[in-house]
């Protein structure tokens, strides 16, 4: 068995024993990435030296008995998380020389639990994307292969970077965050487990902000089981961040092994959309025998404005997005275009650090915010998002937890369904619905399709249940026994 | 509603975003691409709803109006492009 084969859960009753050496673990994995990552592109900076010096103090306190579950694990860090002293570009060009004086909060919590960080994972540009196309740092390859072609697959996004380096064991797990899917879309293309806590769960504070009413950070892993020891770090109340939930964080990991019996799972007619792909239709129907073989009752239910999602997220996304990159204005931080005047400086620093799809979704923000078109674009928008979450509150007065597919498709190839901004969105059309209404949901892998490609089904649950969401993803896992492997990968 | 290739300009204007003259067209074919994928929501009867501003299930929080940081010009000033001193510096705008 290589080191590469032990998920974190196994790696960190290791470190404990004493079997192997945080030092020893962080260096597999450092030259696992100075191997694989000039191909795959996953990270955008690596920090070996950094990642050496936290595993020599992972190792001792290791030997002072004082780790936890996290210590002297190797993570990503996707690249909009603040890491003070490391650059954090946000995988735009605008931010190419930022290096954050502070810390985020989540990755604070996650260095405090002792945790070793390999470098800053790749995204698409802002986290604005489903394949890690944009990305100003290059695209990133997805390790997975059709079966029998060298095609290059996207990863998805815009967490790309992080579910590759996790799926081609560039890493133990990652931080992701999902604005409307960008960490369970990825997951499913990757073959990894990826959780949306509930809106509130984990602090925002340091996140580089996309759309402040729907980001979350979250945990991408190889299992359900890791997904839960990152979660229980990352999460918690804080007053850096106005919107963050002051409530208890249960421990995650004592919700895998609950089983389903009698709970109620709901079936959204509204997801089996027409014209979606046969073999994801079939492995939602295995899912559903899976749960039903296990004891949980199913029940069709209706979310009847989930059609609506995709049109209310790319107007909320948009408008929010352009009030919070405002702030790139080459001033205060960042790269700076000279200009004639002040004016003339701001639109030639925002026309050169800016990539296409970062300008189109501001200019699209920007619109539905402008005078005249506020009421019937953004207002409007707003409404039929609370629609969308009187679904979901309807929906949970039957039922414990929802499945759905995560995708509507496994790994698309660089290149494909780019023609035009509306169908590489319809990537979200699963996912988008649940960061709408701001409640948690969790990417399971399921299954592989004819081509060899990793599937995913979606736990969706109430607001601040993420423990029936890992319970019911547990389920699925130890159902469907999923163990493929990428094709590229350490070994 | 379509925009048209002012409209466009305007609005790339008011995002402080230079566009060429060459990227204008493109832009506006987007652009009018996406406005025309969210034209559906006209169908959805919203009377008597509610906006939902954010994603939190509960009231903004409030916090005492107190001093809780500051002494840190050199961290705030440590990204700046130009400084002078203890100020950002930008190109000169009152004659």
């Amino acid at each position: 068995m290589s080191i590469f084969d032990l998920t974190i859960a196994e790696a960190g009753k290791k470190l404990a024993a004493k079997e192997i050496s945080a030092v020893e673990l962080t260096s597999a994995y450092n030259d696992a990435v100075t191997a694989l990552n000039p191909r795959l592109n996953a990270y955008i900076t690596v920090t070996p030296e950094l990642a050496l010096t936290q595993a020599k103090a992972a190792d001792a306190r290791i030997a002072a008995g004082q780790a936890g579950p996290l210590t002297g694990i190797p993570l990503a860090m996707k690249d909009l998380f603040c890491t003070e002293g490391v650059r954090t570009t946000a995988a735009s060009k605008i931010l190419e020389p930022f290096i954050p004086p502070y810390e985020s909060t989540v990755s604070a919590q996650l260095l405090a639990a002792g945790a070793v960080i390999l470098g800053k994972a790749n995204l698409d540009e802002f986290a604005m994307g489903s394949s890690n196309i944009t990305s100003g740092y290059g695209p990133v390859e997805n390790p997975w292969k059709r079966n029998g072609s060298d095609a290059k697959l996207v990863p998805g996004g815009s967490s790309g970077g992080s579910a590759a380096a996790v799926s081609a064991r560039l890493a133990l797990g990652a931080t992701g965050t999902d604005t409307g899917g960008s960490i369970r879309q990825p997951a499913a293309f990757t073959g990894l487990a990826g959780i949306k806590p509930t809106y509130g769960r984990c602090s925002r504070y340091g996140i580089v902000a996309f759309a402040s009413s729907l980001d979350q950070a979250e945990p991408m892993a190889r299992n359900v089981e890791d997904c839960a020891i990152l979660l229980n770090a990352m999460a918690g109340f804080d007053t850096k961040d106005s919107t963050s939930a002051e409530r208890a964080v249960p421990d995650f990991t004592k919700a895998l092994t609950k089983g389903v019996k009698g709970l109620r799972i709901g079936i959204p007619a509204e997801y089996r959309l027409e014209g979606t792909n046969p073999e994801i239709l079939a492995l939602w129907d295995k899912g559903i025998e899976w749960l039903k073989a296990q004891g949980a009752e199913i029940v069709e239910i209706s979310l009847p404005h989930t059609k609506y999602g995709l049109a209310v997220y790319y107007i909320v996304a948009p408008a929010e997005a352009s009030s919070n990159l405002a702030r790139y204005d080459g001033v205060r931080f960042g790269a700076r275009v000279d200009g004639v005047d002040l004016i003339d400086m701001y639109e030639r620093t925002r026309a050169a650090g800016f990539g296409t799809e970062v300008k189109r979704r501001i200019m699209i923000g920007t619109y539905v915010l402008s005078h005249g078109y506020y009421d019937a674009y953004y207002l409007k928008a707003q409404k039929v998002r609370n629609l969308i979450l009187r679904d979901f509150t309807n929906a949970f007065d039957k039922v414990d937890a929802i499945l759905t597919p995560t995708a509507p498709s496994a790994a698309f190839g660089l290149g494909e369904k780019m023609d035009d901004p509306v169908t590489m969105y319809l990537n979200d059309v699963f996912t988008v619905p649940a960061s709408l209404a701001g409640v948690p949901a969790m990417s399971v892998p399921a299954g592989l399709n004819a081509e060899g490609l990793p599937l995913g089904l979606q736990v969706i649950g109430k607001h601040f249940d993420e423990e029936t969401v890992f319970a019911v993803s547990a389920a699925i896992e130890r159902a469907a026994g999923f163990s493929a492997l990428p094709d590229v990968r350490a070994k | 509603m379509s925009l048209d290739a002012a409209t466009v300009r305007r609005i790339a204007k008011l995002a402080r975003i230079r566009v060429d003259d060459a990227e204008v067209e493109t832009l506006r074919t987007e652009l009018n691409a996406i406005l025309g994928y969210v034209e559906q929501l006209g169908e959805v009867d919203v009377e008597g709803v509610e906006p939902l501003s954010g994603g939190a299930q509960m009231a903004l929080r409030q916090r005492a109006d107190v001093v809780t940081d500051g002494e840190i010009a050199e961290k705030i000033l440590a990204n700046a492009p130009d400084r002078n001193e203890n100020f950002f510096a930008v190109p000169k705008v009152v004659e």
